[in-house]
């Protein structure tokens, strides 16, 4: 560890007079390290190594079983469906709130902010009361005959609740960041509203909207308590991955819980690179993003 | 115009006040969204809730089994928020003030609960610490049970929580002053004395809301929970999930009534972490 | 093409860096630079957003060429508006933030070409077309931001603090170069500035502004000759206001002195404080009523008189603007 101190980043804060003694500071750092390494690096190989510890073969196979297919499927179609939804509302709402002023402009964040402080059960919840056996709804949907809950778009809807406020917040950022002068200049020079938000708005802002996508994304696929309730775990027809994941573990099927978890894993990983990427392109057009995605509700 | 004229007033230039078009297609639009997503749902519990009514909600909510459940998930994410308040934050000044190889790596790995499906968190904690895991033996080899006990809720409430602490803090640490702490140490302070005279006071008010994240976010918090608590009603049960057994027992009013507990808990907590914020902001200017 | 304001109003509700604007009307004639001048808070940036139709006045019209254009859009406006900060778009090369207002309007790809490079020539900035704003220096950015508000060959040139975020040089030498811009382009132009010395040198017209009201406008001359109020007379030239029963203020330069030999009276006063700043000296002279006033002169003139700290001198106010006690009304 001792090692680790004497080399300096490339970053501003170099070593300075007044830090800590190297002692102190190798301590500090090893504690944090072991931390780190504790509660999120070991548990993460412990998902890669579980996943090969009957073989390579079991692993594919667990990943090529028609059950699995048919929930990388569903993950897919419903991340497909919320993702989009989200990005148009997203841009709707950050445009509205970073640039005008009017009434109720605060309740508007807190119902944007709601998904964030809601268990997510109870977010499953909120819509087997809308549109389950119990509901006012039920007849009508009966008639219909449309299925919300224990059906796909029960799923889909569950799904776009829970991760709805990563787009919007995130955009929203950037653009109360970046203000409105370039908006003013290009409509004195005469833009109509569409054309300042495709040849000023979004490319002022793109970081920021990709950024929200990619968390949204990653919450979308792995979105496990919401989708939990409204889904009925039917397999080959309601189960998602990470509905999957919980299905084969609770039947001790545990190799391939594991490898079916690496998928998502592996999400996550790339989830993470991405960000990385991202931010580091952001930086370089100084666009300042929100450091984490759920962070000042 | 006397020199007695009223003082200026004025308002931010950043906004601008209605001048770009969009205004009504935006309103519209967003209003909508809300409206068919969140207000309709919310709709619908609130009138579930009103059909139980206060007296319903309050013997629904109320019966033993809920209120251990209540004890569990508020307790172990108050627990986990207040670990997670003083590791995160040493992360968070390890990760700022400290280089070392891999940094930049270990920064993006505090991302990782984002990022992590939480059932996959869940299984994989479980298998880690469970009797026969990788960390759980050892333990078990000291006496100490991790898995399928409170301690276990904890632990994946720490998980969940860490990311809100160390983003929340990283920013305020990275934005202070060095001159600051020079001037300190100037003036004859210690290293020590300087960190509670000088950095704490600009450091608790982020220390704070991060600890309100984490706990919100941990009262509510189900996928990486239910693996490793072992799920004993009156022990190892958590509150959300105690909802989806009630939803499996098709008793909706008892899930009704436990959602609106933890609603209204949630909701307090969420002005809890605005007043934080806001004390933040003034303790920042 | 000229631009009038009558009785606009403007008041803002909150916090923050924008002033109030309580009920001003102005005139820039066609073809002229007008400056609206004064201290920051007295609402002249309000005027020109007014102007250009970025806010909307709660009370009052704007008139742009006799037409009232009080609810027309910025949009139909026709104006160029250059910003403080330029708010180039910055993801947009040099030649496209140039061709903006003119790809808005479908003009024809080898006009807007044609247009693009002229404008470019036009602020010398020809060969910098593929570049990127944020790889422009300041006074580059500056003639940008104005060729792209010329490109719609705009009515009405408004600028706001055009000149305020670069350092001095680049600033006299901007100013010099807007004004042979100008010779060339005789576009009716609003300049809001808080330095009056680059208001006085721009326009030939200047509308002075305190507290969201009209102080006076008039020629430079009008206004540094003959102030109308007592604002006037302290803001301009920076003035000694001097003690007495009536406001009275002596510009700095306006001031004598010289040596005393043993007289006495009013008008004897003790040097505090001399500095030399290149071609003049400024001295802080102590009066016997307990002011301290600023006297400025020209450094040959002042080694002739061999001053020096301490001394006692005697105090000539040459050129003193006085107005009645009570007349602070405008």
């Amino acid at each position: 560890m001792s090692a680790a101190v004497s080399s300096l980043g490339r970053r501003s804060v170099g070593q300075r007079v007044q830090d800590e003694p190297p002692a102190a500071r190798a301590a500090l750092i090893a504690v944090a390290l072991a931390f780190l390494g504790l509660f999120l690096v070991l548990p993460l190989a412990l998902v890669f190594v579980s996943a090969f510890s009957e073989g390579v073969g079991a692993f594919v196979s667990a990943i090529t079983h028609p059950d699995t297919l048919s929930a990388i499927r569903l993950t897919l179609l419903t991340a497909a469906i919320a993702v989009p939804l989200n990005v148009v509302f997203g841009i709707a709402a950050a445009w509205l709130i970073s640039k005008y002023e009017f009434a109720g402009k605060s309740v508007l964040l807190s119902l944007i902010d709601l998904p964030f402080s809601v268990s997510p059960v109870i977010s499953g919840l909120l819509f087997v009361l809308l549109f389950g056996a119990q509901s006012p709804l039920a007849p009508l949907l009966a008639l219909a005959d449309v299925r919300v809950i224990f059906a796909v778009p029960g799923i889909v809807l569950a799904t776009t609740f829970v991760t709805f406020p990563l787009v919007a917040r995130e955009v929203l950022a950037v653009m109360q960041a970046e203000g409105s002068q370039e908006e003013e200049a290009a409509l004195t020079m005469g833009a109509t509203g569409l054309q300042i938000l495709w040849h000023v708005t979004l490319p002022k802002v793109r970081w920021g909207v990709l950024y929200g996508v990619i968390l949204c994304n990653a919450r979308a696929m792995g979105e496990f308590g919401a989708v939990s309730v409204v889904s009925g775990h039917i397999r080959g027809e309601t189960n998602t991955l990470p509905l999957h994941v919980e299905i084969l573990y609770n039947e001790y099927v545990f190799a391939g819980a594991f490898a079916v978890a690496s998928l998502l894993a592996s999400l996550a990983l790339v989830t993470l690179v991405a960000k990385e990427v991202v931010q580091w392109r952001a930086r370089r057009g100084r666009t300042p993003l929100r450091p984490a995605p759920e962070v000042g509700a | 115009m006397t020199p007695e004229a009223p003082p200026l007033t004025a308002r931010r230039r950043a906004t601008c006040r209605g001048v770009l078009p969009g205004f009504g297609l935006s309103l519209g639009y967003t209003l909508t969204y809300l409206g068919v997503l969140v207000l309709l749902p919310l709709g619908a519990l609130v009138l579930r809730a009103s059909s139980l009514g206060p007296a319903g909600i309050l013997r629904a909510a109320t019966e033993e089994r809920a209120l251990a459940a209540y004890g569990l998930s508020f307790g172990a994410a108050l627990v986990a928020a207040l670990v997670n308040a003083l590791f995160g934050t040493l992360v968070a000044w390890v990760l700022i003030r400290y280089p070392f190889p891999g940094r930049k790596l270990v920064d993006a790995i505090v991302d990782l609960p984002f990022a992590l499906p939480t059932a996959v968190a869940g299984i994989a904690l479980t298998a880690v610490y469970a009797p026969t895991g990788w960390l759980g033996a050892p333990l078990a080899g000291l006496g100490i049970e991790v898995a399928f006990t409170r301690v276990g809720v904890v632990f994946a409430l720490v998980f969940v929580g860490l990311p809100f602490v160390v983003r929340t803090v990283q920013p305020v640490l990275e934005a202070l002053d060095p001159h600051v702490e020079e001037a300190s140490a100037v003036l004859g302070a210690t290293r020590l004395q300087t960190f509670r005279a000088v950095i704490f006071p600009e450091l608790w008010p982020a220390m704070l809301t991060g600890f309100a994240l984490a706990f919100a976010r941990g009262v509510g918090e189900y996928g990486s929970v239910v693996f490793i608590s072992g799920n004993m009603p009156h022990r190892t049960e958590i509150a959300p999930l105690l909802i989806v057994t009630k939803l499996e027992q098709y008793d909706y009013d008892g899930a009704t009534a436990i959602a609106t507990v933890m609603l209204g808990v949630s909701f307090l907590a969420l002005l809890g972490i605005n007043a934080a914020q806001r004390l933040a902001r003034r303790a920042r200017t | 093409m000229s631009v009038e304001g009558i009785a606009l109003v403007k008041h803002f509700g909150g916090e923050g860096e924008v002033a109030a604007v309580r009920g001003v009307s102005f005139q820039a004639p066609a073809g002229r630079i007008t400056s609206l001048l004064g201290p920051s808070g007295s609402g002249k940036s309000t005027l020109l957003r007014m102007v250009a139709g970025l806010e909307k006045p709660d009370a009052g019209t704007v008139h742009i060429d006799g037409r009232d254009v009080t609810r027309i859009p910025v949009r139909e406006r026709e104006v160029g508006f250059v910003f403080q900060s330029y708010a180039l778009f910055r993801h947009m090369t040099v030649a496209d933030n140039v061709a903006f207002g003119l790809r808005i309007r479908k003009r024809p790809k080898d006009a807007i070409a044609k247009k693009v490079s002229a404008l470019l020539d036009l602020v010398q900035l020809g060969e910098y077309g593929h570049r990127l704003p944020d790889e422009l220096s300041g006074g580059q950015r500056q003639r940008i931001a104005l060729a792209r508000a010329l490109a719609t060959e705009p009515r009405v040139l408004l600028l706001d603090e055009p000149f305020g975020a670069l350092d001095t040089k680049v600033r006299v030498e901007l100013r010099e170069w807007l004004l042979r811009l100008h010779e060339e382009l005789p576009v009716t132009t609003l300049l809001v500035t808080h330095d009056q010395e680059e208001a006085f040198e721009l326009s030939e017209h200047v509308v002075l502004l305190d507290a969201g009201t009209v102080a006076q406008a008039g020629s430079p001359t009008e206004i540094y000759e003959r102030p109308a109020n007592p604002f006037v007379a302290a803001f301009v030239g920076g003035a000694n206001k001097l003690a007495g029963d009536r406001d009275a203020f002596v510009r700095p330069q306006d001031v004598g002195v010289r040596k005393a030999h043993g007289e006495d009276g009013d008008h004897v006063a003790i040097v505090e404080r001399l500095v030399r700043i290149g071609g003049y000296v400024k001295l802080s002279v102590a009066m016997k009523d307990g002011h301290t006033i600023t006297v400025q002169m020209p450094k040959h003139e002042f080694d002739e008189r061999g001053i020096e700290r301490g001394d006692r001198v005697l105090v000539d106010l040459r050129d003193v603007k006085t107005f009645p006690r009570g007349d602070y009304a405008i």
